[in-house]
Order: C-alpha cells, then sequence, then structure tokens
C-alpha cells in the first residue's frame, strides 16, 4: 500500500509540485533568516576569529565585548608575561581610525596593530602583497572587501596613499578578512605604527594577545592570569561568545530578527501545514474507500504519514539547498560589502526539526479526519 | 436451503441516528436472507434505509439492534481488526460514485483489493489488466479515471470488486449515474461476470428499469423490508 501512497501522492504532479514547494518555501524562510541572523551575530566576532596564533585574550575587566576597548598600560603586558604557565605575550591594538583620501573624501577604518616582532594577528590570506612589507615604514595591510568598497571597480593594486590622523599610510598588501559588524573597512599594520595613525592617547594598548604553555591547560593559565593581574583573560571563543552575548541581551538584534524569524517560521508553519491538510482532505472519499475495502486504520496512518515523510524531506532538501544557494550567489554577488550569511551545522537541523514539526502537526490534523472517517461516507 | 447457501442472514436489524428529538430511526427491525449465488435487489425509495442496510451488512456500521452473519460469522462478535480483515477478504464493494483513485490507471485501481491482501504489484497489476480484458476494457487499462466514461469507470469498479474474489459483492447504486442503455448494459455484465455459485450479490437500486436482473427483489419502505418477490430467470 505504500506504493498506493506515493501514486496518491505524486500521481498529480501539479498538486504535488505544489505541496513540495510550499514545505520548500517555509524551509527557505526559516534557513534564510536564521542564517542571516546568526552571519550578523558571527560578523561581531570576525576579528577575534580572525587572529591567529594567539590563544588567550587579555583585557580590561570591563570589556564587555571586542569593540567595547578598554585600553591597558604598558606594564599590564609585562605582568602577562610574568604568570606562571603564559608561554608568551604580545600587544594588540584595536580601534577606529578616521582615514582621509587624496579627493578629499573621510572614511572610517578599523585599525588592528600588531606586534611589531612577532606580527602576531596578521591576516593569513594575502591576495595581494606580501605580509614582510608590512614592516616598511607606514606600510598598511587593507582587506579586499574594504578596498573595493573605497575604489569599486578597479582592479587590485599596492601603493595606494591616504592619510591617517595626518600620517601617510601606503598600501602594501590586499588580504581577505571576515565580513565585519560594523562593515568599514579594516588595515593592518604594526603597532608602532597603529599608535601613529591615532591621535595620541596615554594609553593605547587594547589587548594583551597571549598563548599558554602547552603543558598547562588555557582555562587554567586563563584562571591565573585573573589572579595575579586582576585582568580579564579569556579564550578566543569564550571572547567571540561574551561578544555575541552582549549584542544578544543589549541591542534590540535579537527581538528585530527573532519576529523576522518567528514571521517566517509562522508564514512556512501555515504554508506548509495548509497545503498538506488540504490534500489530504481532498482524497478523504479515497481514504474511506480504502477504508471500506479492508484497509486498516494504522495502515491509513502509515499512507498519510509516508506521504508527510516524502513531502517532508524532499521539501526540505529542496528549501535547504535554496537557502545555502542564496547565501553562496549573494556572496559571488555582492563584493564590496560581504552579506551577514552563515549557515551553522544547528540551522539545517533546527530547520529540519521545524518542517519535521510541522508536517507532522499537518499529518496528525489530517490522520485524525481520515481515522474519525466512517467507512459507510463511501455509500452516502 | 442449506446454511452453506445462505451468505447473509440478518435478525431484527435496527439502527438509529442521533438522540432525543433528532433521533432518526433508519432500520426498524429488518429481518432478511441473502443466498449464494443469487443477485439480491434491495429497492425502494430514498430514505427507505436500503443503504444503511448494506452498510450494515457489508460491517460499515453497527446497529444500534439486531444481529448479522455474513458467510457464516457473526459481525458484531468479530473484532474490530478481524472485522477489517473480513471485510478485505470476503466482500467486494461497487459505489455510486465509484471511488476510483484519480492518480491510478484503470489496472492499477483494479489490483487495490490485491495489494490490500498483500500481494506483490507486479502480479496484482497483471490480473487486473486480465479481469479488465473480461469486462471489456482491455485496451484502457492504462488510462487514468479521468480519460474514462462514467460506464467505464463504473467497469472498472466492477473488475475491482471482483479482483479478490470475494464471497459477498454489494453494489450501491451501480446504474444511477449512468444513463439508461449503459445502466442496462452494467446490470448485463454484474450478472454475467459477477453471480456465481458460492458468490452472493446485493444491488441496492431504485431504479426501476433494472429489476429484471434480480433472482429476488426486497421491497423496502421506512425502514422495513415490505415484500420479497422471487423472480424466476432462464438458466
Amino acid at each position: 500500500m505504500n506504493w498506493v501512497a506515493l501514486r496518491m501522492l505524486t500521481g498529480d504532479r501539479a498538486k504535488y509540485i505544489g505541496i513540495v514547494f510550499g514545505v520548500a518555501f517555509a524551509t527557505l524562510l526559516m534557513a534564510q533568516q536564521a542564517s542571516i541572523f546568526v552571519g550578523l551575530m558571527r560578523n561581531t566576532t570576525s576579528q577575534i576569529r580572525d587572529v591567529e596564533g594567539a590563544g588567550i585574550w587579555v583585557m580590561d575587566p570591563n570589556v564587555r565585548f571586542v569593540d567595547d576597548v578598554k585600553p591597558l598600560s604598558e606594564n599590564d603586558l609585562y605582568r602577562v608575561r610574568g604568570v606562571p604557565g603564559v608561554a608568551w605575550a604580545v600587544r594588540f591594538y584595536k580601534g577606529l581610525a578616521r582615514a582621509r583620501f587624496e579627493d578629499g573624501n573621510f572614511q572610517q577604518f578599523i585599525l588592528l596593530g600588531l606586534d611589531d616582532a612577532t606580527l602576531v594577528g596578521a591576516p593569513r590570506d594575502i591576495v595581494l602583497g606580501s605580509l614582510a612589507d608590512l614592516r616598511r615604514p607606514d606600510a598598511v595591510i587593507i582587506d579586499e572587501a574594504g578596498y573595493r568598497y573605497l575604489w569599486p571597480g578597479e582592479e587590485l593594486a599596492l601603493g595606494r596613499t591616504y592619510e591617517m590622523n595626518d600620517r601617510r599610510a601606503v598600501i602594501v598588501g590586499i588580504c581577505k578578512a571576515s565580513p565585519t559588524f560594523q562593515t568599514f573597512p579594516i588595515a593592518y599594520t604594526r603597532y608602532s605604527q597603529a599608535t601613529q595613525f591615532v591621535p595620541n592617547e596615554r594609553k593605547v594598548m587594547s589587548f594583551v594577545l597571549a598563548e599558554n604553555d602547552p603543558a598547562l591547560p588555557r582555562d587554567e593559565v586563563c584562571r591565573r592570569i585573573k589572579e595575579q593581574t586582576g585582568l580579564a583573560a579569556m579564550s578566543s571563543p569564550a571572547f567571540a561568545q561574551l561578544t555575541i552575548d552582549y549584542y544578544l541581551k543589549r541591542t534590540g538584534i535579537p527581538i528585530n530578527f527573532g519576529i523576522t524569524i518567528l514571521l517566517g517560521f509562522v508564514v512556512g508553519s501555515a504554508i506548509a501545514g495548509q497545503t498538506f491538510y488540504m490534500f489530504t482532505l481532498e482524497n478523504i472519499r479515497q481514504f474511506g474507500a480504502l477504508k471500506a475495502m479492508g484497509v486498516s486504520n494504522a495502515r491509513v496512518v502509515g499512507m498519510v504519514l509516508l506521504q508527510a515523510l516524502v513531502v517532508g524531506v524532499i521539501g526540505y532538501g529542496l528549501g535547504i539547498g535554496m537557502a545555502a544557494g542564496f547565501g553562496e550567489l549573494m556572496a559571488a554577488v555582492v563584493k564590496t560589502v560581504p552579506p551577514a550569511f552563515y549557515m551553522a551545522w544547528q540551522i539545517p537541523v533546527l530547520t529540519a526539526g521545524a518542517v519535521g514539526g510541522i508536517i507532522v502537526l499537518a499529518s496528525l490534523m489530517s490522520v485524525r479526519r481520515v481515522l474519525v472517517l466512517e467507512p459507510a461516507v463511501v455509500f452516502r | 436451503m442449506t446454511p452453506t447457501d445462505l451468505a447473509v442472514h440478518c435478525r431484527d436489524l435496527t439502527k438509529e441516528f442521533g438522540d432525543g428529538a433528532d433521533k432518526v430511526q433508519a432500520l426498524r427491525g429488518v429481518d432478511l436472507e441473502v443466498r449464494a449465488g443469487e443477485m439480491t435487489l434491495l429497492v425502494g425509495p430514498s430514505g427507505c434505509g436500503k443503504t444503511t442496510l448494506i452498510s450494515i451488512i457489508a460491517g460499515l456500521l453497527e446497529p444500534t439492534r439486531g444481529s448479522v452473519s455474513v458467510l457464516g460469522s457473526e459481525l458484531g462478535k468479530l473484532s474490530p481488526r478481524r472485522l477489517v480483515a473480513f471485510r478485505a477478504k470476503n466482500i467486494g464493494f461497487v459505489f455510486q460514485q465509484y471511488n476510483l483513485l484519480p492518480t491510478l490507471t484503470a489496472a492499477e485501481n483494479v489490483a487495490v483489493p490485491l495489494l490490500i491482501a498483500g500481494a506483490a504489484r507486479r502480479g496484482a497489476v497483471a490480473k487486473a489488466r486480465d479481469l479488465l480484458t473480461s469486462v471489456g476494457l482491455g485496451e484502457r487499462a492504462n488510462s487514468l479515471p479521468s480519460q474514462l466514461s462514467g460506464g467505464q469507470q463504473q467497469r472498472v469498479a466492477i473488475a475491482r470488486a471482483l479482483i479478490h474474489e470475494p464471497r459477498l459483492l454489494v453494489c450501491d447504486e451501480p446504474t444511477a449515474a449512468l444513463d439508461a442503455h449503459s445502466g442496462q448494459m452494467m446490470m448485463e455484465l454484474l450478472r454475467r461476470v459477477a453471480v456465481q455459485p458460492g458468490r452472493a450479490v446485493i444491488v441496492v437500486t431504485h431504479d426501476n428499469r433494472v429489476f429484471g436482473f434480480g433472482d429476488r427483489v426486497v421491497y423496502m419502505s421506512d425502514g422495513r423490508v415490505e415484500k420479497v418477490e422471487e423472480q424466476k430467470r432462464a438458466a
């Protein structure tokens, strides 16, 4: 009878495609909106993720997220270096700088100052130029998306200059960088250079980047730093989580996006559930005839659930595919401001659960109608 | 008449629908015997209880009072599960509205009772094609119901009702949706392919032009059997 159930489902192509696409669009709505939300949240932590080589971030204990910079003193660096279990520790500058271009335009930059000696935190993927050139005077490496935003339609080229804090900056490299929440261009430079590119302040060091002795657990070293220096110390993932938590709790993004995602779920559920429910209702007389001919209630339930499973799996697959395709397409088309789209593995899983829930609910409603159906209805 | 000749035995069947002031008595103490090897017509005006009676005989409705024995089994004593299995094995149905599955071909529709019984699809559809040939629809085995006329659909429904060789065939107004000529042809077909020794055929109808096809005609009125007429037929 499984074959009969499938033929009932797929026999009318137009109706079948309608149901499948109902589920597919419901999936698309949920997965796409959720992916944009996760992408946005992920963008808030891009500069933490992009810093490789250092597993521990040390900061003022009042820092709430990565952009909430509260400068440290040079002494703090030496105190961190003195904590047993710290393999090494270096300076790191993170701030905003205002750049002025030849045509008189101004643009805010995210300025990252790397330790002069080690260049810890340097971009890993240099598209043009060389990381070694960062040691040249006035050198900066900027991210590709920022370059394309500043000079749209132009070929990538080295040697362009602009000013920050009345100091000349020369582009010696172009790199890939994760999209940022603020969407400003990113400029990497040496720490000593960075301090020249921003107005002078008494304390300029934003963070201390450190690495633990491999013999000790990272969390233990973080605990020691905290205990001995009074500074906050955490692993990169913990700092990223702190940042995301801040945005979730202190901004309107989750509420606003939550409403959008909720709407996606409601609209998607309504489309998918209604379509499938109507499909079963349209076949109610056929189910009645089958029951009269000796198909048991359990078998009928099995038939309806099989139809739901097929519709759910195919619709979900198409919907997730469309959502992923949307993300890929946007990334390929929009080069200047990469879209905040990130489909974490949890999104397909949660969406599958939601779509499954919708289909099961619609099936149960349909099945209920079929179960209470008197087979004698076929004689009326 | 030996017990094996008796396919259906209804005793004092009463069926009520609703409660209180809304209560409707569809059957009022019906006693009826239906013999194997015969076509019994249940006739009477609309609302006289014909459909209720065959629904009870077919095990689709429970009587309020009374009992019904079909092919030697007391339906009231069968568990719901056994009743479903009993229907699947022993009873064939021809519905007024055909109730063919619209997305299945004629042959696939005919094969459905065999699939319900657990037969393999390929063999079931092959047998269905043979049966369609015997009802004159061999050429239309691959047609969808929507591509068939009303008469053709009813012939498919008859083939479907017979494919698992049931011992009781229940037909509800099989000529109601057909013109006079098609109705006559349908009854001829039913007599030819359905009426066999060991199988009882019950046809509900209010079409008096087909009364002549029955071996017995049971006249019903207001939930009661008014009279039973035996009809002599040439062998």
